[in-house]
């Protein structure tokens, strides 16, 4: 196989094409055009994983606005999804929900991604191995495992995933993308490795509602642990006992 | 009762003519097939919500009546009764024949059909996906043996009834493994259930006996070989029966379902507001897939007619694609509960009833899989001899 050099937009490490040799067959790559290549997320976002670790989301729905779409469209922007456009074929790896408690009549809004569950189904079920769970909690498809067979997303109970249905453009370094394979939410995995914080929580953030927390659900001390130890919050889906890292307050 | 004499088929025009008609559907579905790879699936009915669309009504149909054909060969091998043991070498061909067209449809609707190579050298034993891709491929070895051990010269009977019974055994397993892909999705209300592998096995029995009966009856029709109406009568009270189980493990399916309230929404889709998936329930799928061939069956004058038989079979046919259709289609058209108790909108589809129109792509390449079968099935009886000369009911016996 033809290993281009790399050519990151953003380098989250440093890597020469040496480096890149020696790091194994676990990373592969994908020729989008001469010269520019992609990380498909196998061995190598798997090895950065802290086993320590337990990456989560805690989300406030009393604080996200109904009309707004910031978390949305930073994901969308960050990752290079959504310039498709074909309705119910495009691709959205955070969508927001509106709500109607069919008892009460009250409305809330809310960000739906990828859970990352603690025993996520869409791994169970995967033939190839490509959906996989890293150690930190992180849920990821290996984009050169997936054959396309989205039996993933029959089994996903929170309508996480979608099919890539047409071939696209504009990719970027960080979140490879391919016709014929299923992506999702990676919660951001190229900025969690790099110390930083998943584009929708930062952008929610930015718009002063703060209705997005990130953090190490394993750490007693992270902001995120606190606020779970002291409000109430809810796993969508409890029953299926999936134990998902994202958890709602207020909802 | 002459000894059974096994010929293969001569190509007449009339069979020239059929090879020739399965082969102008077979390149259909290769055009279909190139085209949706250049596009993508962007050409197709199939999205985010319906993501397995008629290509896998089709495949799924397939893999299950493939495990059924060979129903003829178990009765004949494992349960001894001399009428079909003419007929078994038939069966294993159709049953392996249908296997590849089904699992043909199933691999070239992937979104990566070129990536075969990974679903055939990395496994994840949790999948049942994964458990299936070996069952599969048993299921070819196996069966491929026993029609050897059937054909070989001198092979004793002992042998042939120890292959015939691993492979009885092996097309079980193999069914349960087809109806645990759906039995095993907790997150979809339709599915969820212990009593799909069963009603997948029920499945099996019936859709594939009904085409053995309808390629059989076609095959002796076109080669002048005689076929015994007591005979097309005595599979067609057989086909009666398991059509009645068919009936018998849906009604089980839904009637645990409606005892649930969790589930009576679902429920309420599919038997009574569900539109196209409604109508294919009780019309496609109840009456002409079940209450009609049943009843022309064991009509007390009617039945004992080869034309009621085959009629029949066509009829279990249209039911069991009818069925196959509304769990496929209506289980996923049905949305995700992810939040009881509210009323839910998005961009994405969330708490809207899912619409999927299937375009004549996934149609020609449903149906060339269909041809590919029946080709394949076709072409082993003009190379081996699988096919008797003669089955009349005085040749085939009784007991």
């Amino acid at each position: 196989m033809k290993l281009p050099a790399l050519n990151f937009d953003k380098k989250p490490t440093e890597m020469n094409r040496r480096d890149f040799l020696k790091s194994g067959g676990a990373v592969a790559t994908l020729t989008l055009a001469p010269g520019v290549t992609l990380m498909a997320f196998g061995g190598d976002a798997e090895a950065q994983a802290d086993p320590g670790k337990r990456w989560g989301l805690l989300i406030d729905v009393n604080k996200c606005a109904k009309d707004c779409n910031a978390c949305v469209s930073a994901c969308s922007t960050e990752n290079g999804w959504g310039q498709e456009g074909h309705g119910d074929k495009g691709a959205q790896w955070i969508r927001k929900v509106d709500l109607k408690d069919k008892a009460t009549g009250r409305e809330s809004s809310l960000p739906m991604m990828c859970q990352h569950c603690e025993n996520p189904p869409c791994v169970d079920v995967c033939p190839t191995n490509a959906s996989f769970k890293r150690p930190d909690g992180i849920v990821l498809v290996d984009k050169h495992k997936c054959i396309g067979c989205r039996y993933c997303m029959m089994a996903c109970p929170y309508k996480a995933r979608s099919f890539i249905h047409e071939d696209v453009t504009d990719q970027k370094a960080h979140a490879p993308r391919g016709k014929g394979t299923v992506e999702s939410c990676t919660l951001c995995v190229h900025r969690v490795d790099t110390g930083g914080t998943p584009a929708c929580v930062e952008a929610c953030s930015a718009t002063g509602h703060g209705a997005m927390m990130f953090g190490d659900l394993n750490d007693p001390d992270s902001e995120i642990s606190k606020a779970l130890d002291n409000y109430p919050s809810v796993a969508l889906r409890d029953d299926l006992g999936l134990n998902p890292g994202v958890r709602y307050s207020n909802l | 009762m002459e000894r059974t004499i096994y010929r293969e088929i001569k190509a007449t025009p009339q069979i020239l003519q059929l090879a020739a008609l399965l082969g102008l559907f077979i390149l259909a579905a290769a055009a279909s097939i190139l085209y949706v790879e250049h596009h993508g699936h962007i050409v197709t009915g199939m999205n985010n919500e319906i993501v397995w669309g008629l290509p896998h009504v089709f495949a799924i149909f397939l893999i299950v009546a493939a495990s059924g054909a060979l129903n003829v060969a178990s009765i004949a091998s494992v349960f001894g009764k001399t009428p079909y043991k003419p007929m078994a070498r038939l069966s294993g061909l159709l049953a392996l024949s249908l296997l590849a067209g089904g699992l043909a449809v199933l691999v070239l609707d992937l979104g990566r059909p070129d990536r075969l190579i990974v679903a055939m050298t990395t496994y994840n034993f949790k999948s049942i996906f994964a458990w299936n891709i070996l069952l599969y491929n048993g299921f070819f070895v196996i069966v491929g043996a026993y029609l050897y051990v059937q054909m070989a010269r001198s092979m004793p009977y002992s042998v042939i009834r120890v292959a015939g019974t691993v492979a009885f055994l092996w097309r079980l397993v193999l069914t349960t493994g087809t109806g645990s892909i759906f039995g095993w999705l907790v997150a979809r209300s339709a599915y969820d259930a212990a009593v799909m592998a069963p009603l997948f096995i029920v499945m099996s029995f019936s859709f594939g006996l009904a085409v053995f009966i309808l390629v059989l009856s076609l095959i002796t029709r076109l080669t002048d070989r005689s076929l015994g109406p007591k005979l097309i009568a005595r599979m067609g009270r057989l086909l009666g029966i398991f059509a009645g189980l068919v009936l018998y493990f849906t009604a089980v399916q839904h009637l645990t379902n409606l005892y649930a309230a969790e589930h009576g929404s679902v429920e309420a889709f599919i038997l009574r507001d569900g539109g196209i998936y409604t109508q294919l329930f009780w019309v496609g799928q109840v009456i002409i897939g079940g209450l009609i061939p049943i009843a022309l069956v064991f009509h007390p004058t009617g039945g004992a007619k080869p034309a009621s038989t085959i009629v029949a079979s066509a009829l279990v046919i249209a039911g069991g694609f009818s069925q196959l259709y509304v769990i496929l289609i209506g289980g996923q058209a049905f949305p995700l509960e992810i939040f009881p108790g509210f009323d839910v909108s998005s961009s994405f589809s969330d708490g809207v009833v899912n619409a999927y129109s299937p375009s004549y792509l996934e149609l020609l390449l449903g149906l060339g899989g269909v041809a590919l079968a029946l080709a394949i099935t076709g072409f082993g009886m003009m190379v081996l001899r699988i096919l008797p000369t003669n089955l009349s009911d005085a040749n085939v016996g009784q007991s």
